[in-house]
């Protein structure tokens, strides 16, 4: 059922082109493949309010059965960091239980973790990168759905 | 008569035996038959097995050898003198080809009826390890109790404890199997905790509660939107269990086929909703998906069962569909090297699932392998083509130049050729001749012990190496081998059973390498001392066995024929080799005998 991703995420960008909380934006969708979004966050020292973070999703197919893949993407112009975080690696990579086979589910869509992402760089108080990041960042070539990340850390 | 009666005898208890070789080898030839009447006389009666002949076939000892030669006369059919064996070879091919069978199968027979004798052989043989034989007179030292199941067998296995536990506790047979499968196949421990927490454990399994009272089936309902596909069609049919999410057909379906074709999953598939814990049972599952997908789920439900087990194993050969059941439990696999052999015929360790390594515990067989990994062909190289600096023993490549050297890494500056410091050689000697400096002679000793461990090295894997190839070229030969078996039936007139001998021979060859191949791995990380040295015997013993064996493989066709009795004798004496090499080596692993210069980790 290859129309399955198509049709559902078709429905997703109606919503999405209506409303969306703040400090979410949609920034590109042209395809059923790969959209971008926008994030911002409000109330916390770590990340100015003026700066905006841009997640890439990537889609296979079989989305939502399967998760989509989603990273942060750095830039120039416009300017994008990643943001610091003790979960996001310096790559953007980000270790998140809900991004992975075993916590994904079905229901969650591209609004959903978007905001669940939100909420985690608004909830942190750590300005640091996880432990490691130089070496997983110099050596890792696995994308991110491969990788087994442990999800040592279920306060941050 | 009464001795090919005998032999029949055997022939027929053999086929259930677990040693391909050896059943084979009990087909006595007319000579070793002849022989055999010849020793015949040493026994009252010849049923059941006489006890002198197999204690002298069992007889290790320089001093008994003498008791055996004069007990039974070497024949003329003797043919292993011409290599100028020693006494033990000799004795060897006296204890008949025959008898030999009678050993080997004995180390595999259960037969309660030679249990006695059996033990008496230990107690005659050798007394230090008397105690050790009479607790288990049946098997050998090298050898494990297992069983293998093939698939039907899991299946009733597995069926059986959820009727045995689902009775007990009162709960459907398809939530017994998920409790089970929770609680890792682990009964007790599963019935205590139900016992003492009903709830939390059908929780933490993923079963609510009432599963059985309200059963869930699939249904369209007003008003309903699938959280999947967003699709809200009337009439969509839809599924949910008892947990409330309720999805559509079609998404469930895929979620499922994603769960089963692509990830694997079968016992632990959660609800597809978020966050929920619930495990989607057999029977939602059968309502749910094709039939192709059910078979897949169901046999992954049995590999999910033989992996949460520790007693079982899954055969790793290629497509084999066997399973093999054993007792020995991972913290006592510095003790014993458990081997067990599938229905498919492929041997391989329990403790780690790799191809049979006996004599050689698993610890020091993942040890040597990473070393061989790592190390051989670099320490090769590095053997061959470098020098240690005198100083910090980094290794130093000379690609050219001239003999002074400097340390890239201490500074260090000495001479090539005899490695002493270059201070010593002035300024003008760009040709070395202080052969006799102090200095150099010290540099030269220092390099010669730090490449004596790799020269050790090089010593034992070169011949680990040599084993294996061996091992793949005797492979290439028993195929060959069957040619030659259809050729010699038809230019010597021999039987199709009469030309066996060449697929045991062949068959142990097989084998014997396989052991020789890892003794050499293990003595690598022997201590030195008397024990060592002994091994190094047995395996010196096994060495030359098996290359007398394999040698006569290259003979021509025409050739094989006449030399099949000595082709029998060599063979049973290259397993006898073995096994007494394997039983030695095993008795001594278990009691600790062993001094290893590494930790068995």
């Amino acid at each position: 059922m290859a129309g399955m991703s198509s049709k559902r995420l078709q429905k997703e960008l109606v919503k999405i082109q209506g409303t969306l909380p703040p400090g979410i934006a949609l920034v590109s969708a042209e395809n059923l493949r790969e959209w971008q979004m926008d994030l911002s966050i409000p109330d916390n020292p770590i990340y100015p309010p003026t700066e905006k973070y841009r997640l890439r999703f990537l889609f296979s197919p079989s989305y939502p059965i399967e998760a989509p893949e989603v990273v942060f993407l750095a830039s120039s112009n416009p300017e994008r960091k990643i943001p610091i975080h003790p979960h996001i690696y310096t790559n953007g990579i980000i270790c998140l239980d809900l991004l992975d086979t075993q916590g994904w589910s079905p229901v969650h869509n591209v609004e959903s973790i978007s905001i669940s992402i939100q909420s985690m760089l608004a909830g942190n108080t750590k300005a640091e990168r996880p432990p490691g990041d130089a070496e997983f960042v110099r050596s890792n070539r696995q994308r991110p759905r491969d990788i087994n990340f442990l999800y040592h850390d279920p306060s941050v | 008569m009464r001795q090919s009666l005998f032999a029949g005898r055997w022939r027929i208890r053999l086929p259930s035996s677990l040693d391909g070789a050896a059943l084979r080898v009990t087909k006595t030839p007319p000579v070793t038959r002849k022989r055999k009447l010849d020793t015949a006389s040493l026994s009252a009666t010849s049923q059941p097995p006489p006890e002198p002949k197999r204690k002298a076939s069992k007889t290790t000892h320089k001093d008994s050898i003498a008791q055996v030669e004069a007990a039974l006369p070497a024949t003329p059919q003797t043919l292993t003198s011409d290599k100028g064996m020693d006494s033990d070879d000799d004795f060897a091919s006296v204890a008949s080809s025959m008898e030999l069978g009678e050993e080997l199968s004995s180390s595999v027979d259960f037969g309660a009826e030679d249990s006695d004798v059996e033990l008496e052989d230990y107690q005659d043989d050798d007394s230090a390890f008397e105690t050790h034989a009479k607790q288990k007179p049946k098997r050998k030292a090298f050898e494990v109790e297992y069983k293998v199941y093939s698939p039907q067998d899991i299946q009733d296995q597995q069926d059986k404890q959820v009727a045995e536990v689902a009775a007990l506790l009162e709960q459907p047979t398809e939530q017994t199997a998920i409790l089970l499968r929770f609680g890792r196949w682990n009964k007790e421990r599963l019935i205590e905790q139900y016992m003492d927490n009903q709830e939390e454990v059908l929780d933490k399994a993923g079963l609510g509660q009432n599963m059985s009272s309200n059963p869930p089936r699939i249904e369209a309902i007003d008003g309903f939107m699938c959280d999947i596909c967003c699709e809200d069609t009337p009439g969509l049919q839809s599924y949910a269990m008892n947990c409330g999410h309720r999805f559509c057909v079609d998404c469930y379906r895929q979620y499922l086929a994603q769960k089963v074709r692509e990830e694997g999953e079968a016992a632990r598939i959660k609800c597809p909703g978020d966050g929920c814990n619930k495990i989607i049972d057999v029977k939602s599952l059968d309502l749910l998906v094709t039939s192709d997908l059910t078979d897949r789920y169901h046999e992954l439900l049995m590999r999910t069962y033989v992996d949460d087990k520790e007693s079982l194993k899954w055969c790793p050969a290629p497509n084999c569909v066997y399973a093999v059941e054993c007792g020995v439990k991972k913290r006592e696999l510095a003790k014993i090297v458990p081997t067990v052999q599938c229905e498919c015929k492929h041997s391989f360790c329990f403790g780690c699932t790799q191809a049979d390594h006996q004599p050689c515990p698993c610890s020091l067989v993942k040890r040597w392998m990473k070393k061989c990994e790592d190390d051989s062909e670099t320490a090769n190289w590095i053997s061959a083509n470098t020098k240690e600096c005198p100083k910090c023993h980094s290794t130093i490549e000379k690609n050219g130049g001239c003999n002074h050297m400097t340390c890239r890494k201490c500074r260090n500056e000495f001479c090539w050729m005899c490695m002493g410091m270059w201070s010593e050689h002035g300024t003008s000697w760009y040709n070395c001749n202080r052969f006799e400096e102090k200095s150099g002679s010290e540099a030269r000793t220092e390099q010669a012990k730090s490449r004596q461990s790799l020269e050790r090295y090089l010593h034992y894997y070169n011949r680990f190496a040599n084993h294996e190839q061996s091992a793949k070229l005797d492979k290439d030969i028993f195929h060959k081998t069957e040619k030659k078996m259809t050729l010699l039936q038809s230019s010597s007139g021999m039987s199709w059973i009469e030309v066996q001998f060449l697929e045991a021979a062949s068959q142990a060859l097989q084998q014997c390498r396989q052991t020789l191949k890892w003794t050499y791995a293990f003595a690598y990380y022997l201590a030195r001392n008397s024990q060592t040295e002994m091994f190094e015997d047995n395996q010196k013993d096994l060495e030359m066995a098996v290359e007398n064996l394999s040698e006569m493989f290259e003979k021509s066709t025409d050739q094989l024929a006449g030399l099949k009795v000595d082709m029998l004798d060599k063979t049973s004496y290259c397993m006898r080799r073995r096994v007494i090499l394997l039983d030695d080596t095993a008795k001594k692993l278990k009691e600790d005998v062993w001094e290893f210069n590494v930790e068995l980790a």
